[in-house]
């Protein structure tokens, strides 16, 4: 595959994992913060290849995992009413609400859709004019772009029946709060490549002279990840820490100007709640007051929402890269991919569903070796 | 014989924990208390409800080995019979259409047996509006497959559903095929040492759907593999004879879903190697843009042959020679260790587990 090969190339990542090998003289905690690296990290193996020094530790980083139950209630309590069609990356689907999921929701005669871009959904919203149409913008900064784009496009075309439930969160608030933790372990970052391609490395610059924690840019291939890796593990042994790029093929320092522009004219700034982690202070995005006429927040009474989490799970720790999935007494007992307590165990990207999915057992030795 | 009742729970937490109680009961079909689209998907939601309600309810040795298609004796012959329902959408996609899926893809589970098909039966489920050029075109094309795969349709059905209780066209078929030989091919018959052979690249059929269903265009457009496997079968036969474990067309669920189901059912481990695994470029990288792992992806001509380990490179050598073996690769060997599990050596010298979906692999947010 042109421009991807080499990224996967098992020369390239020996010659690195050497590297790492080499500057490595002390134990260090690296935490990847985008649930893609995640499932990169685990799907590949990389763990197992890297030196026993180097703890990896799974971050937030992913959307379907951090977004409140509440809201996936709500999401379920407007699908379920007449006249709604709702849509949603096909991810959203399967996350378990308080009682039931999109699915079910669907397979009981909701109509939900799976889309592969908000405009899809907007177009919907055009080709049926007697239905309201519903899109679930869930997200970090990489989808506000387009999630942003649908709304204006809306606006702009007068259509009254398409509006967004905004669950969108930003990486910054969050790392910095994971390093105000008085349990923070995290002594180096892997941030996470596709929300830079947006929103630029400039916003990290404040958390490496607040924390003093290196910061690399990276991004989700093999041979990115152990790059990023040997980056940050570089700059812990040499007692430094900075902003560095890694992932210079997509990402520019300022980020992608016109995207942050789009982004800023409709999304402002917002406290959001993070499942498992909490209310986190200006770290997400809800929409301007003009948009208001799109908010499927305020558009819908969707009754009360009892939210109903199951106490046995401790995805709020893993998240925050407290605890490993396997150090779970649920993981791959009671909570399985099939029967998923918490939301890090249902999406694809989520840290649980990767060990499950990949990890679960330790191969024998004859295998691993 | 009385069906259990269902359990029936809403919620996620107590349901999972309250199925510990029903550990001797065949249900509840995990989690749900209607039937959902993942118990279609050929992952482990289907699996699920064929061991838990299906073989439950039908069991008999015959339909206890799960294979493709079921072999019988009738008389002094023996038949192989398998039966399959295509509800594909959209009805016409890049390298086929659903007249020629039905065609082949009973066709393929009959060879997979190691029989040759001989007769087919069609029924149809038309939905009221379809444009009869629609159901000309597509009668036209299971023709032309039948012909290709030398089967003749002795028998069909035809139903109609008012506008709106159905999707255009279903179409399902039955196939029967003669054994001429005493191989007893079956996923129950993999040992240690073996090999795994994969007779092309993966993931064709189910990104050229999906391409095409979800409006998506790709530089190069991909093509379903839709094809015949009767000659592919019949060479692997010919050449490696009672050496050859078991066949099968990797459909839904991909080659994880095969490649586990040898696992479980022969309990035995497998272990596969990415950088063997072929799967062509543009393929690769749709994939890659939805999010989609190829190992889990449907294919419509590509079978995987399980054949003792001293015979695996000639039988390769054979498939190779055929047009529709020609990137054919030994792609995973049997062993003893990490019995009913496949796992897989990573391109870059990792290893993970390759485990079966749950229900629909579902394009990621970013």
């Amino acid at each position: 595959m042109k421009y991807l090969d080499e990224f996967r190339d098992p020369d390239i990542a020996r010659k690195i994992l050497g590297e790492i090998r080499r500057v490595t003289t002390r134990p260090w905690v690296i935490m990847e913060i985008c649930g893609g690296q995640t499932h990169s990290i685990i799907k590949n193996g990389i763990h197992q290849l890297l030196p026993d020094e180097i703890e990896l530790v799974h971050g937030p980083g992913c959307p379907v995992c951090v977004t409140p139950l509440e809201l996936i209630d709500r999401a379920v309590a407007i699908a379920s009413k007449p006249g709604v069609i709702f849509t949603s990356f096909g991810d959203m689907l399967r996350v378990p609400g308080s009682r039931k999921d999109l699915f079910m929701v669907k397979s009981e005669g909701g109509d939900v859709r799976v889309v592969y871009s908000p405009l899809d959904a907007v177009k919907l919203a055009r080709d049926n004019p007697d239905r309201h149409v519903v899109f679930f913008a869930v997200g970090f900064e990489t989808t506000a772009p387009n999630n942003a784009m649908a709304v204006w496009q809306a606006h702009r075309e007068g259509l009254d029946n398409f509006s967004v439930l905004v669950s969108h969160v930003l990486v910054p608030p969050a790392m910095s709060a994971l390093l105000s933790s008085p349990n923070n372990r995290v002594q180096g970052y892997l941030a996470a490549g596709h929300v830079c391609t947006i929103m630029g490395w400039e916003e990290y610059e404040p958390i490496v002279e607040q924390f003093r924690v290196p910061v690399v840019v990276t991004g989700f291939e093999p041979v990115d990840i152990l790059e990023g890796v040997l980056m940050v593990v570089t700059q812990l042994e040499q007692g430094i820490s900075r902003v560095e790029n890694q992932y210079s093929r997509a990402v520019r320092r300022e980020g992608n100007m016109p995207a942050r522009d789009l982004i800023r004219r409709v999304f402002e700034i917002s406290d959001r709640k993070w499942r498992g982690i909490g209310s986190i202070p200006m770290s997400g995005f809800k929409l301007r007051a003009e948009f208001a006429a799109h908010d499927a927040e305020l558009l819908f009474d969707a009754g009360a929402i009892q939210v109903d989490e199951p106490e046995i799970c401790i995805s709020g720790l893993v998240l925050q890269g407290l605890k490993k999935p396997y150090e779970c007494p649920a993981f791959g007992k009671e909570c399985t991919p099939m029967t998923p307590l918490g939301a890090t165990m249902v999406s694809t990207e989520g840290a649980c569903a990767a060990y499950h999915s990949y990890h679960r057992h330790q191969l024998v030795p004859d295998v691993t070796s | 014989m009385s069906l259990p009742e269902l359990h029936t729970n809403g919620s996620t937490a107590p349901r999972s924990l309250a199925a510990e109680n029903f550990a001797q009961c065949p249900l509840p079909i995990t989690g749900h208390d209607t039937v959902q689209l993942g118990h279609g998907s050929g992952g482990k939601m289907t699996g699920d409800l064929i061991s838990k309600l299906f073989l439950w309810a039908f069991e008999n040795p015959v339909l206890a080995r799960l294979d493709d298609s079921a072999v019988v004796s009738l008389g002094d012959s023996r038949l192989a019979i398998s039966t399959d329902s295509f509800v594909v959408d959209p009805i016409f996609f890049p390298g086929g259409d659903i007249g020629e899926l039905a065609v082949y893809g009973t066709v393929n589970d009959v060879a997979m047996s190691g029989a040759l098909p001989v007769y087919i039966s069609l029924a149809f489920i038309l939905e009221e509006g379809l444009p009869l050029a629609d159901l000309k075109r597509i009668v036209e094309s299971i023709r032309r497959a039948a012909a290709r795969a030398n089967v003749t349709v002795v028998t069909g059905d035809t139903k109609v559903l008012n506008h709106g209780k159905g999707d255009k066209i279903f179409i399902n078929t039955t196939g029967i095929g003669i054994l001429e030989h005493d191989y007893d091919l079956s996923s129950r018959n993999l040992r240690p040492g073996d090999q795994l052979i994969l007779s092309g690249g993966l993931a064709e059929h189910g990104m050229a759907i999906l391409s095409r269903r979800e409006g998506l265009e790709f530089e190069t457009p991909i093509r379903s593999d839709t094809a015949p496997l009767i000659d592919l079968a019949q060479i692997t036969l010919d050449v490696g004879g009672d050496d050859v474990r078991a066949m099968r067309d990797a459909t839904r669920g991909g080659l994880a879903a095969v490649a586990n189901e040898f696992a479980v059912a022969s309990g035995i481990g497998i272990r596969l190697y990415e950088s063997e695994i072929p799967v062509k470029p543009p393929v690769a990288g749709a994939c890659e843009f939805l999010g989609f792992d190829p190992l889990h992806v449907a294919n419509e001509g590509k079978m995987v042959v399980a054949a003792a380990g001293e015979r695996a490179a000639e039988i390769l050598e054979a498939i190779r020679k055929h047009p529709l073996g020609a990137d054919a690769a030994i792609i995973g060997a049997v062993t003893s260790e990490n019995a009913g599990m496949v796992s897989m050596q990573t391109r870059i010298g990792g290893w993970r587990i390759v485990d079966m979906m749950v229900g629909e692999q579902l394009p990621r947010i970013c």
